[in-house]
């Protein structure tokens, strides 16, 4: 059990996959201008890399070395797709706003380089571990952006107002600007914690 | 509107306007990973460019002739994309390293990374979701591209300053891009409002 809740660790924070590594920044930064559409984004990901991660790492043994990118693509497309269709029948409002995002998450890199670095190379039970700490790894950091965003920019959280109605909102905050101004501030605090932490011990 | 101010009209909304990178945030990977180094920078743009083109071309004719009249789009769109972008990414560089080792040398070490881009990606889907015409296409595509070179020289610029300047620690690196990139996507905002 000590093992997987490791794994589970090592996705939200020491490699996470956003903070740290810093890549599949695209959706992060797009996406974060609500709240339900962060949730949706978080959704599709854990979605396909989950599920992705399963069929490579069940796949593992057959697939030569040589081509293994291609498949890895073929199978990541596959759930983006299912996700996609998915998300269009029952999400339809959201999807509509953010739906050139939900198609790029087969580019994303982050699901590539897990199923590349962990998944070919690892059991089943493990993989779907490390799925699902990546997924929240990825999810907690979106999701703390768009409430950021959110807050400032419109007065609510997921729709529901948590300031007064006279706020006059700063409407930089959900324009694409704020998005990587937030993210360099969460960056250089989360490298100002570490730092702390390493000199204390 | 004539059919020649409406590609101008395309050309400046994709490269200024809506610049792919800092205020659609289509391929930060690379504008984050690479602008370190103003010479890298550069190869990438290049190499970007002439995928980018090249892909929207061959993307459009795929949607149009065979994925949209034998109704496949919505299942097979992302899988098709994705695999002849792939391809032809590996057959340019086969290509280019065959006929044009000087080529190959500016520009070939990049074309592996951006097999995976999104950028090119997204400007395939961007252009099949405004349903854009062969040559709308081609100028979008251009457009992109170009916002991602002024982009990237933008920011390597200004990192290479940043070197030499008094930051707090924890703020180098990675951090400081961020800030500095918002601030320049806030400088691009003043383009909206420029064509009606």
């Amino acid at each position: 059990m000590k093992k997987y809740w490791k794994i589970v660790w090592n996705g939200i924070t020491p490699a996470n996959p956003i903070l740290i590594l810093a890549i599949g920044l695209c959706s992060v930064v797009a996406v974060t201008n609500s709240v339900q559409n962060a949730l949706l984004m978080t959704f599709v990901f854990s979605f396909v890399l989950i599920f992705s991660e399963i069929i490579i790492s069940l796949l593992r043994k057959v697939i030569p070395g040589d081509i293994r990118v291609p498949i890895f693509v073929v199978v990541i497309a596959t759930f983006t797709t299912i996700a996609t269709l998915l998300s269009r029948a029952y999400f339809n409002s959201i999807y509509e706003a953010i739906k050139l995002y939900i198609f790029l998450v087969v580019v994303n890199c982050i699901i590539i380089g897990r199923a590349e670095a962990f998944s070919y190379q690892n059991s089943i039970v493990d993989s779907i571990f490390d799925g699902i700490g990546m997924s929240i790894g990825y999810g907690w950091v979106i999701i703390a952006v768009a409430a950021v965003r959110e807050v400032f920019g419109n007065g609510t959280i997921a729709g529901f107002r948590v300031f007064p109605a006279s706020y006059s909102p700063a409407l930089v905050m959900i324009l694409p600007p704020a998005g990587f101004l937030i993210l360099g501030v969460l960056v250089g605090w989360l490298e100002f914690t570490l730092r702390k932490r390493k000199v204390k011990k | 509107m004539s059919y020649l101010a409406n590609l101008g009209k395309i050309f400046v909304a994709s490269a200024f306007i809506n610049n792919i990178v800092l205020l659609q945030f289509l391929g930060l990977c690379s504008y984050i990973g690479l602008t370190d180094n103003m010479h890298a920078s550069i190869g990438m743009g290049y190499a970007v460019t002439f995928v980018t083109v090249l892909a929207a071309a061959v993307t459009w004719i795929i949607d149009r002739w065979i994925l949209i009249p034998f109704h496949l789009q919505p299942f097979l769109q992302i899988v098709s994309f994705i695999l002849v972008i792939g391809s032809l990414v590996g057959l340019v560089e086969i290509y280019i390293r065959k006929m044009s080792p000087h080529l190959y040398k500016a520009m070939g070490i990049y074309l592996p990374l951006i097999a995976t881009n999104c950028l090119i990606l997204g400007v395939t889907f961007i252009n099949s979701l405004q349903g854009f015409d062969f040559v709308e296409s081609i100028v979008e595509a251009v457009g992109a591209a170009i916002g991602y070179f002024i982009a990237m020289l933008i920011l390597a610029g200004i990192r290479e300053r940043l070197r030499n300047s008094e930051l707090p620690d924890f703020f180098k690196g990675k951090a400081i891009a961020y800030m500095v990139s918002g601030i320049v996507a806030l400088a691009f905002m003043g383009f909206q409002g420029m064509i009606k």
